[in-house]
């Protein structure tokens, strides 16, 4: 009999050994393991033999059938690796061909620029304040140190819907509100649509974006404004930018200042974007006007501040090489699509 | 403000390269626009004086000239036919440089020419700057200019800087007051030369002429002097060249003195032909009844009341600061002339120069204030140069009429208070030094400071920190970032945190975002078929608008979003779709502002564009918003849409009411045509204040179920007309508590379905939450439902 098992236990091997189909396999599996398989019909034998046989007889049936188990399982694992293998083989593409896109859309320049704007200004713990584009001439020019007939009305060519009712030509008459209705500390942005009588051509419109700029507390310096300042040209430019102020005139601001950055094109050398200058003006800016002040309530002795505010679509242009306004408000998908 | 250097080089020495001069001007507050240098590419023109000329032997248009420039005579070929023997002329030696480029030795038709003599145009100059210029052929000076000096020194061929002067800085709109900002920024003497007048004509103005003020509070100060025998005649060419440079245009003598010194001194000056002066009396006042002018232009002007005028004894001869009249014009008869140098309120003369539509240089500085004691050194300057040119001989003495003198303005010099407010930390003796550049009287034993006379815009000390500020360099005050204040928190409201959600939304509906003008023409009303009563035709009207299609405040975004299709439809772009957050402009009865509104409006054709994308969209919305209570209602009539393809959504307000959302649907094919956009065109209009007003960014977790849930279909034919919202109205009503989800999978019409009739298919989901539900639990249901079908529509289960 143990010859018997020997010579099973080196069929099945061999045959193990050239299976190649996990069916023939779990075949192989019954004719040798199986209720009525080869091992078995040998077992039934074991009663012919003798008390002292019996026990080796038993012992090396299970080792074979132990054998033969474990070969079965390692060939099922080996086959059912080569079928995956093969699987994978077959199932090849060409990953070079176009990805198929989901279709979402896209925000507007102009959007991305103030979501980012808003983003640096929320992280430095402003507020966004918003206010009415149809404006009372106090809160626009008045409030502002800009009375009836001041020379500086004319540099902001205003739509007037009566006497005392403006399109509001800067966001600044938020301030004002904003002022009137809450105590210092305030810190504020105010992005919004303004109104300017230009006629619509590649550098103009007469509809336009802002987002100006307030703080107003104990002891804010120009040295505050000076660093607030470079601190949102290196968020909004990359960090290597420069900022330079020139002294100007606003009347509801003073010191006042025009605000260059370093020319993003350049870096400063001097190029087509900054037309060889270097520099690139982005904003105005200054020290709040004691009159300001004083007009919401507020005691320039006590508390001073400074407010700034640019032209979204002059930073948006720039930004993405934007070189006529008009494409702003056209709205051509082609236009939108590349943002 | 345009500056020729030499001319600022009067008042101060400018010894630095010229970008570093503008540079620094700059930065110190006086921003250069640009600089024009007249002599820019012109080397080695010289005068020379023609001694001779022969003509040609091979050329019938040249001519041999020898043309002596002092140190030798040349040989010079020039088809220029204007020359003649013993003209000064601008010659171009071999080598020369001109901005058409470099002459050369050179042979024309066998004859050599050692350079070239100059027309105006080779030396790129104008007829404004050289007005006795010919319009064709070669320059030919005026006098006798020494033979071989260089052309730029004779012509004062000059750097000019232009400077853009703010509206608070009138006395920067001259030379003086430049070159007093020069000496301050470049650290360098400002000096005026002496004034001399001799009064050759003796006399006493006071015998000439008085003057009165009525209105102190238009007119401070009105000075005069008198000129007798007045020669009119062109001014010298130095004097022509430096008003060209500045870009005024030359006009006769006594017209160019006065506007030179308003350059030099920033006064306005204005010349009366004093025979014509009424009465010898000058009243300033305002109108009286019903009286007019004819200006200088020949133009009748009516009077305000609060139009300030210059009059004589019985009527107007000038409107002040604005223009002079007619009746008291300098002519060729004039034989004494009225030189007034006054100074008026600039709001006044700001006013009445727009009502008459004018502005002029003039206009343009006493607008904005003008420097009361800068009067009669301005008249003295006037005075001189009439003298130096032989103009008139001036009358002994000035009238001066000064009803508002000029009071010194001390202020407090609180060096720690500036240095405070700028975040420096700036000496005391260096803001003394700054402030004495400046000319302010600095009292350093009382602390105590007085602006000069022409800083009328130092009040304060927000003011004093600018001036500091200006001169220690903004850019070297030290930056901080608001250290020491208290933190704040910044953070979106909830509405603008809504907005981001509704263009995040859209965006993720494949909607691109447009940007549109808020302004509409009264036009687009019928455009967009809006009824003649229609609400929305009642817009906010802006008075001065750029033109009629601009003229109003948009009350809806239908018309632009109708635009921007069009625009991609026909650039033959196969398909848009778009959207837009703005505010519509609705006029409130009895208020001075409008109620602005905000709007989403959703736009697209071509494309997957159907209805039912669009609808889509405001789902997803509606869900991203958390708005839960809503209904789509057929909309039969608004005239913009189609009437069988419109909704309009109604959502649940604060109030529990369902309240008017949005309307979206296809475009009415007239409004279409309208804006040439496709017949198919999908437009929504969102209410934003309404939705945000519904919205909840509140979320509650329910349970997920534990139990399956037992699903069936339900296909059933109805009248084609019948809406399936009112079906699914009936299945959830009938439906049982464990009816979960009713959704459509299917709706068809055709074959083995009648005309006039549709198939619905339905799939239907229930559940308990509590255990396995078992088929009959959900036989009962549907059989109910199906019953109330049959009842209510008629429904034959398919």
């Amino acid at each position: 009999m143990k010859q018997q098992l020997e010579a099973i236990k080196k069929q099945a091997m061999d045959k193990l050994a050239q299976i190649s189909d996990i069916r023939e396999l779990e075949d192989l599996k019954v004719a040798y393991l199986g209720k009525k398989g080869e091992l078995t019909r040998i077992l039934k034998g074991m009663g012919a033999l003798s008390a002292e046989e019996r026990p080796i007889v038993g012992q090396m049936a299970n080792d074979v059938r132990a054998t033969l188990e474990e070969n079965i399982a390692n060939a099922k694992l080996r086959l059912i690796r080569e079928e995956r293998n093969q699987r994978l083989k077959s199932e090849v593409i060409d990953v070079t061909m176009p990805g198929k896109i989901r279709a979402i859309g896209r925000k507007h320049p102009l959007t991305l620029v103030l979501d980012e704007l808003k983003d640096i200004f929320l992280g430095m713990g402003y507020e966004i304040a918003e206010g009415p584009e149809i404006e009372l001439d106090y809160n626009n020019f008045e409030a502002l140190n800009i009375p009836k007939n001041h020379p500086a009305r004319d540099t902001q060519d205003t739509f007037y819907i009566s006497e005392n009712v403006v399109l509001r030509t800067h966001t600044s008459p938020v301030q004002i509100r904003h002022m009137q209705n809450n105590k210092p500390p305030i810190r504020i942005i105010c992005p919004g649509r303004v109104y300017r009588s230009d006629a619509v051509d590649a550098t103009h419109s007469p509809v336009f974006h802002q987002v100006e700029g307030l703080v107003v507390d104990k002891g804010v310096t120009m040295g505050d404004l000076n660093g607030t300042l470079q601190a949102f040209a290196k968020s909004i430019f990359g960090k290597d930018t420069r900022i330079r102020l020139r002294p100007h005139h606003f009347p509801f601001t003073e010191p006042s200042a025009e605000v260059d950055v370093s020319c993003w094109g350049c870096g400063g050398s001097g190029c087509r974007i900054c037309k060889g200058e270097g520099w690139v003006e982005i904003l105005g800016a200054g020290m709040v006007h004691p009159n300001v002040l004083r007009e919401c309530g507020i005691d320039p002795d006590i508390y001073s501040g400074f407010a700034f505010g640019m032209g979204i679509e002059r930073i948006t242009m720039g930004k993405f090489g934007i070189d006529d306004m008009r494409l702003l408000f056209e709205n051509d998908i082609r236009f939108l699509k590349q943002f | 403000m345009k500056a020729p250097i030499k001319w600022l080089s009067d008042f101060v020495k400018i010894n630095v390269p010229i970008k570093e001069y503008t540079d620094a001007m700059t930065l110190s507050g006086s921003k250069v626009e640009g600089v024009e240098d007249l002599g820019k590419d012109i080397e080695i023109v010289v005068v020379g004086k023609i001694v001779a000329i022969e003509s040609h032997p091979d050329a019938d248009k040249l001519r041999i000239c020898k043309v002596d420039i002092g140190s030798e005579v040349l040989q010079i070929v020039t088809g220029a036919p204007n020359v003649k023997e013993g003209d000064y002329i601008p010659l171009a030696l071999v080598g020369a440089k001109l901005p058409g480029g470099e002459i050369k030795l050179s042979k024309l038709r066998g004859v050599e020419s050692y350079g070239m003599m100059c027309s105006i145009d080779e030396l790129n100059l104008t007829k404004d700057y050289l007005p006795d210029a010919p319009d064709h052929g070669v320059y030919v000076f005026s006098g006798t200019p020494e033979l071989g000096a260089d052309v730029k020194d004779v012509l004062n061929l000059d750097k000019v800087v232009e400077f853009e002067i703010t509206s608070n800085r009138p006395d920067c709109l001259s030379i003086i007051g430049l070159a007093r900002e020069t000496a301050a920024t470049l650290g360098e003497t400002f000096k005026i030369p002496k004034v001399e007048v001799k009064e050759e004509a003796g006399g006493d103005i006071n015998d000439l002429v008085s003057i009165e003020i009525e209105n102190p509070e238009l007119c401070y100060r009105y000075a005069a002097r008198a000129v007798k025998d007045v020669k009119i005649e062109p001014s010298p060419a130095w004097m022509q060249r430096r008003l060209a440079a500045a870009g005024m245009r030359p006009i006769n003598n006594i017209v160019d003195i006065t506007n030179y010194v308003m350059l030099e001194y920033g006064q306005p000056m204005h010349a009366f032909d004093l025979e014509q002066v009424q009465g010898r009396r000058i009243v300033v006042r305002t109108p009286k009844d019903g009286e007019t002018i004819r200006t200088l232009d020949g133009q009748d002007r009516d009077l305000d009341s609060d139009m300030l005028l210059i009059c004589d004894e019985n009527r107007p001869i000038g409107v002040a600061g604005v223009m002079g009249g007619e009746n008291s014009e300098i002519t060729d008869k004039t034989n004494t002339i009225l030189l007034e140098s006054a100074t008026f309120k600039g709001s006044s003369v700001r006013i009445t120069g727009k009502k008459m539509g004018l502005r002029s240089e003039a206009s343009i500085r006493f607008e904005k204030g003008l420097d009361i004691e800068n009067a009669i050194p301005a008249l003295n300057r006037c005075a001189e140069l009439i003298e130096l040119l032989g103009a008139g001989k001036v009358v002994k003495g000035i009238a001066d009429c000064n009803r508002m003198p000029y009071e010194k303005r001390i202020m407090k010099f609180q060096p720690e208070r500036i240095n405070s407010f700028l975040g420096s930390e700036i000496e005391t003796a260096q803001m003394v030094k700054i402030f004495k550049s400046l000319e302010f009287e600095v009292d350093e034993k009382n602390m105590t400071l007085i602006p000069p006379s022409f800083r009328n815009d130092i009040v304060e000390l927000a003011d004093l920190c600018e001036e500091i500020a200006r001169f220690y360099g903004y850019n070297n005050i030290k930056s901080s970032l608001l250290s020491g204040k208290e933190s704040m928190q910044g953070r979106k409201t909830y509405k603008q945190s809504m907005e981001d959600v509704i263009r995040n939304t859209m965006v993720a509906c494949g909607l691109y975002e447009a940007y549109t003008l808020s302004f509409a023409s009264p036009k687009v009303f019928d455009t967009i078929n809006l009824p003649k009563d229609h609400h929305l035709r009642n817009a906010v009207v802006i008075s001065n608008p750029l033109g009629e299609d601009f003229s109003l405040m948009r009350t809806t975004t239908l018309p632009d979003m109708l635009k921007s299709l069009s625009i991609n439809y026909n650039r033959n772009n196969p398909e848009a779709a778009l959207f837009e957050l703005s505010y519509v402009y609705l006029p409130i009865e009895g208020e001075v502002l409008a109620d602005e509104r905000g709007t989403l409006t959703i736009g697209m054709y071509g494309g997957t564009s159907n209805f039912y994308e669009l609808k889509g969209a405001m789902e997803e919305l509606l869900l991203a918003m958390g708005i839960k209570q809503y209904e789509f209602r057929p909309e039969k009539d608004e005239a913009s849409f189609h009437p069988g393809r419109t909704a309009k959504l109604y959502v649940k307000g604060k109030n529990k009411e369902m309240v008017y959302a949005a309307t979206l649907g296809e475009i009415h094919p007239e409004v279409a045509e309208n804006y040439e956009c496709p017949s198919r065109t999908y437009v929504a209009v969102a209410d934003t204040n309404v939705l945000i007003e519904a919205s909840t960014t509140e979320k509650q977790y329910s349970q997920l179920p534990k139990f399956p849930a037992i699903t069936r279909d339900l296909a059933i034919v109805v009248k084609d007309e019948l809406y399936v919202a009112q079906i699914i109205e009936v299945i959830k009503q009938k439906g049982g508590e464990y009816l979960e989800e009713v959704s459509i999978f299917d709706v068809y019409k055709g074959a083995q379905v009648p005309e006039g009739m549709k198939s619905v298919a339905f799939a239907l989901s229930f559940r308990a939450l509590d255990r396995t539900l078992k088929d009959e639990d959900v036989n009962v249901a549907m059989d109910r439902i199906l019953k109330n079908l049959e009842k209510s529509f008629d429904a034959q289960r398919r």
